[in-house]
């Protein structure tokens, strides 16, 4: 092995992990913390009022953040499913484990601040408009997930089915969206589109960027700090757990 | 704008606020949760006893 | 120990003679459990015969709702029948001595549930049109209706079988199983469904048709893997 790359599988095994995962969260938490009080000042406060919509539409550097989240953490998710079906590995696993809960919130966060704005913006709290189906159907997925690796009581076994359902899941997503589209459209008459955001000045697009950035970094954070629990509680017992564990007090 | 026109954002205040206080409650309960299983799990591994 | 002959026959590893095998044996059993199969048919009958109970006798409603009941009673028959594809097997070691034949165990799967298919999918198809007529459905609608089922029941059963090999033995495996199957299902319950109500818009419904036939084509070319993957993950 070239002695001058970095050899990335030596962070691969929960041992070796857990101190890298400790010394990376203030470096991705404290970032978005700072960009999200930034995005939304600038949001909130400094973007101007919308013509059709007035302050209403404010809503959207919450809601179109949180929707991108919820679908980029399930693709991370399916990321390191397939690692962990190919490579049998633990830790790919945890991964998964430690970012579900986090897709799930965003995903919950979405539907809600999508109903709020929906009120406002088209007279009711929910439309069955393609994009908020489809992210209702996605929260399923995250909870489907959620619960076979709670009912899945030996933690390998439940490594590798959570990971083929996160998998099948991934696949089907992009077909659930153009299906639940082709519905929509079908039935025009029911149909709001809440795609039909307004039209952004420049201050309002980087406002949400900068909070999508902001929400992205503290997945990572987030979800570094919970894989450090999971592998403390998946591998007690263990010496080097123990020895971790003490030495982080 | 002014502090009251920032409370009541053009009058759609309820929505908005709806949105972003559930938001940041949200956000708060994972960092919480988070952190308490974190100390849960150390306290329970340097002990070697079962995790709670 | 079930009746049915439990090794394969060793001479010959083809994949087709493993779905052969597979889908004679459960077949037999499944004949052998008429009394169950009659069940999970009254099951469906009953689930339909809810709705205008629910909503009310007006013919107007019923045949805008029809399709979609239809479709969605057949979603929940065919989660119904699910857990026990793999579970009695399972229980008592059988399946562990199939998945170690010289048959590819994707085969073995295949076959187990072509069999449930024709013991619990087609039977519906067959009923559906005799339930079509409580909705007020003319002859046109029944016909795309059981179209649809016939060509989408299938995929049910083929995605159903990664579910039911997903939550082999876990407790409350049966709810569980819709829980992480139905937003699977969802495609082929609008075009299903959908096919239907393009029938009515004036439209042709093959596009819907043919939607469902690429599904199940694509079904029964990745499922049978991914469930048996998923049968030796709960194997192990």
């Amino acid at each position: 092995m070239n002695t001058s790359s970095i050899n990335w599988f030596r962070f691969a095994s929960p041992a070796s992990f857990f101190p890298l995962a400790r010394r990376l969260v203030p470096w991705f938490g404290i970032p978005a913390a700072l960009l999200a009080v930034g995005g939304l000042y600038l949001g909130l406060v400094v973007a101007p009022t919308d013509a059709q919509q007035g302050d209403a539409y404010r809503i959207i550097f919450l809601h179109v953040p949180a929707a991108w989240m919820s679908m980029f953490i399930y693709v991370v998710m399916a990321f390191w499913s397939v690692i962990t079906l190919m490579f049998n590995a633990r830790l790919a696993a945890m991964m998964v484990q430690s970012l579900a809960p986090t897709g799930a919130l965003f995903t919950f966060l979405a539907l809600w601040t999508g109903s709020l704005w929906g009120r406002p913006a088209w007279g009711t709290y929910w439309a069955w408009d393609a994009r908020m189906t489809s992210e209702l159907i996605l929260l399923f997925l995250y909870f489907g997930y959620l619960a076979l690796r709670g009912a899945i009581v030996d933690s390998r076994r439940a490594d590798r089915a959570s990971a083929v359902l996160v998998l099948v899941g991934v696949i089907n997503v992009p077909i659930i969206y153009f299906s639940v589209r082709w519905w929509n459209t079908l039935h025009q008459g029911a149909s709001v589109s809440l795609t039909s955001a307004p039209k952004m000045a420049a201050v309002m697009l980087s406002a949400m960027l900068i909070v999508a950035l902001a929400a992205w970094l503290y997945s990572i954070a987030i979800s570094l700090a919970r894989v450090q629990a999971i592998i403390l509680e998946r591998e007690r017992g263990t010496g080097w757990a123990e020895a971790l564990a003490g030495a982080v007090r | 704008m002014s502090l009251a026109d920032f409370f009541s954002m053009g009058g759609y205040g309820f929505y908005v606020w709806g949105a972003y206080l559930v938001t940041a409650v949200a956000i708060v309960m994972e960092v919480v949760a988070v952190r308490a299983r974190l100390k849960n799990a150390r306290h329970f591994a340097d002990s070697g006893q079962e995790a709670q | 120990m079930t009746e049915a002959t439990l090794q394969p026959p060793l001479a010959d590893d083809s994949a087709w003679r493993g779905v052969a095998w597979a889908l004679a044996r459960d077949l037999k059993l499944a004949l052998r459990s008429r009394a169950e199969l009659g069940v999970q048919l009254l099951f469906y009958v009953i689930v339909v015969t809810l709705f205008p109970l629910g909503i009310g006798p007006e013919p107007g409603p019923l045949r805008t709702v029809g399709p979609g009941v239809l479709w969605v009673a057949a979603l929940l028959a065919s989660l119904l029948a699910l857990p026990r594809l793999f579970s009695v097997d399972f229980a008592d070691g059988t399946l562990e001595q199939i998945a170690l034949s010289p048959y590819p165990l994707a085969a073995i799967v295949s076959g187990k549930i072509l069999a449930h298919w024709l013991a619990t999918g087609a039977p519906l198809v067959v009923l559906s049109p005799l339930l079509a007529l409580q909705f007020g459905l003319d002859g046109r609608e029944m016909t795309v209706l059981a179209v649809g089922l016939l060509i989408g029941t299938p995929t049910l059963s083929l995605l159903g079988a990664i579910g039911a090999a997903l939550t082999l033995g876990v407790r409350a495996g049966g709810a569980l199983l819709a829980l992480l199957i139905l937003p699977l299902y969802v495609p082929v319950l609008i075009f299903g469904a959908g096919a239907v109500e393009s029938l009515r818009a004036g439209l042709a419904p093959g596009g819907e048709l043919s939607i469902l036939a690429a599904a199940l084509l694509v079904s029964i070319v990745g499922a049978p893997f991914a469930c048996a993957t998923a049968v030796r993950i709960a194997l192990d």
